[in-house]
């Protein structure tokens, strides 16, 4: 814990999409750990690096709304693009839209804040150059100056995500997050996807208490995959 | 299969764009009406929406250059493809692919979603999702866009409209041969999105798809002009007003997105007075039918250093 961070996330929307409601998505109340590990990964990540978060805490009151988009339904198939691939043309490989049209709506998060606290441990792939200190200051260094690898996103794309870090020592952005808000039972939440075991998704029972997510003391309660 | 090498600069950009009369993203939700933020009453044009339009564009420019095929098609354009000339690149990469047994799922995949990338525009921009076992399937694209915001709240209006001719006998003999119906417009609105290229999704020797300068140069242009070839009954009068493109010196950037779009700013004019938008003063101003009752800046003073901007 010696090299925690705390980076300052905020967006005008997030969709951290329910896996059992993925059709017509409906965001969780809060940020997952997932999508916290994400936005930290989009700024400094190595293979030599496992993000790993502490604490989520969420600064603005807990909103939705519900927006509904024409998407398709397909996605590319793997044996279509290698035929065409051979074939040397692109012929019938495109979608056409208005065949493949299905309307889906979201229900988003508005307007949200949040700290991310975190830490990381170094991988078995770590080399002998990967030092925590140096990682953890280019970490640092990147985040202060608003700089990413890729921007992060709230959940999906469309949602970008501003950062600033929080450097050490810093008071934490104030919260306006109501007092009815502040204890909440959040239920099962994705914890994250444990790409090692083949892509299972590990659930765990998350509370908020006092505005805070603390996902190393709910995860000592117990997950399920 | 481009022109020019990928990119390797961080991009962010504001997009002003203004409809008058019309309607410029239906929401499925609420009977095609203009999609409105339910809290604010601010107008919102979906990310979806904009791409569609770039898309659209891209394949009415350059239907005849190699490379920049559009994977997901609008049905309408369709009849504006031509016959493409493929003979001349692709001869090199069937032969590779023929001689080269793949010597992993991995590799295979990659190479699958390279050639994709090669030749279609939309996935080398925007990425796409390809079904394979392996995760170099999914491509992630460098152009990520939000959803677009009228810088004030707009005014949905319901028009009813006759027509003096029915669809069926039926409707000609119970409604006299006319029939009724219904345009939402606003009468005026002006947005603002906001855009990101993350240089590293381009360039990055494994993640990235290869998307160049001139791809890049060719997304500023269609933003540009996808309003011009966009006409329709629904639309009204859409245009774009003001691009305003911030180029970092560096891949990861050299000064945090939000301060630079920060920099941008739309105010209300009125008499030659310029106010902030929301401004207790505007209040009793008459509401904004043009462009003309805003105005935008771009505050160049203190900009972080290694960023240029580039206006179109």
């Amino acid at each position: 814990m010696s090299f925690g961070v705390r980076l300052h996330v905020w967006g005008e929307r997030a969709c951290f999409t329910r896996p059992e409601t993925k059709v017509e998505r409906v965001s969780y109340d809060v940020m997952t750990p997932s999508a916290a590990r994400g936005i930290l990964e989009a700024i400094h990540w190595k293979p030599a690096l496992l993000w790993v978060v502490d604490r989520i805490h969420v600064l603005k009151p807990i909103r939705f709304q519900s927006l509904r988009r024409n998407e398709v339904d397909a996605k590319i198939g793997a044996v279509t693009a290698e035929r065409a691939m051979r074939a040397g043309s692109t012929a019938g490989l495109g979608l056409v839209v208005e065949e493949h049209r299905q309307q889906r709506a979201a229900t988003l998060l508005v307007d949200v804040a949040y700290v991310i606290e975190a830490h990381f441990t170094l991988t078995p792939r770590a080399g002998a150059e990967d030092t925590p200190a140096k990682h953890a200051s280019m970490f640092n260094r990147r985040a202060a100056a608003g700089q990413c690898f890729h921007r992060p996103c709230l959940g999906t794309r469309e949602f970008a995500a501003d950062f600033a870090l929080l450097p050490e020592g810093a008071p934490l952005p104030g919260s306006r997050l109501p007092p009815d808000q502040r204890d909440r039972d959040l239920g099962w939440m994705l914890h994250d996807i444990d790409h090692a075991a083949g892509g299972v998704s590990r659930f765990f029972r998350a509370r908020l208490s006092e505005g805070v997510l603390d996902v190393g003391r709910c995860l000592a309660e117990g997950t399920a995959a | 299969m481009t022109e020019s090498a990928a990119l390797t600069r961080r991009h962010e950009f504001v997009l002003f764009f203004d409809v008058t009369n019309g309607n410029p993203n239906g929401d499925p939700d609420a009977g095609n009406l203009p999609r409105l933020d339910p809290e604010t009453n601010r107008g919102l044009v979906s990310d979806v929406a904009l791409k569609r339009k770039i898309r659209n564009y891209v394949a009415l420019a350059r239907s005849d250059r190699p490379g920049h095929e559009i994977y997901m098609r609008d049905g309408a354009t369709l009849n504006l493809e031509h016959k493409r000339a493929w003979a001349a690149i692709m001869p090199e990469v069937t032969k590779a692919e023929d001689f080269k047994k793949p010597p992993k799922e991995e590799a295979k995949a990659r190479e699958l979603t390279r050639w994709m990338c090669a030749n279609f525009w939309d996935i080398r921009a925007f990425g796409a999702v390809m079904t394979t076992q392996v995760n170099a399937g999914q491509v992630r694209g460098p152009v990520q866009l939000t959803f677009a915001t009228s810088v004030e709240p707009v005014l949905p209006l319901e028009i009813s409209i006759t027509r003096l001719a029915a669809t069926t006998e039926k409707d000609a003999e119970d409604k006299g041969g006319r029939t009724m119906g219904r345009k939402h417009i606003i009468p005026y609105g002006l947005y603002r999105a906001h855009g990101f290229v993350s240089a590293p999704l381009a360039s990055h020797p494994v993640k990235g798809t290869g998307f160049s300068e001139a791809d890049l140069e060719l997304l500023f242009e269609a933003m540009t002009s996808m309003f011009e070839h966009d006409r329709s009954a629904a639309r009204g009068e859409m245009a774009t007003r003001r691009l305003v493109v911030f180029r970092h010196a560096g891949a990861l950037g050299n000064a945090p997105a939000q301060d630079l779009f920060s920099k941008v700013q739309a105010w209300r004019v009125h008499k030659g007075e310029r106010r902030a938008i929301g401004d207790e003063q505007t209040d009793n101003w008459p509401v904004a039918r043009s462009f003309a009752d805003y105005a935008i800046t771009v505050d160049r003073d203190g900009l972080p250093e290694g960023i240029e901007v580039i206006e179109r």
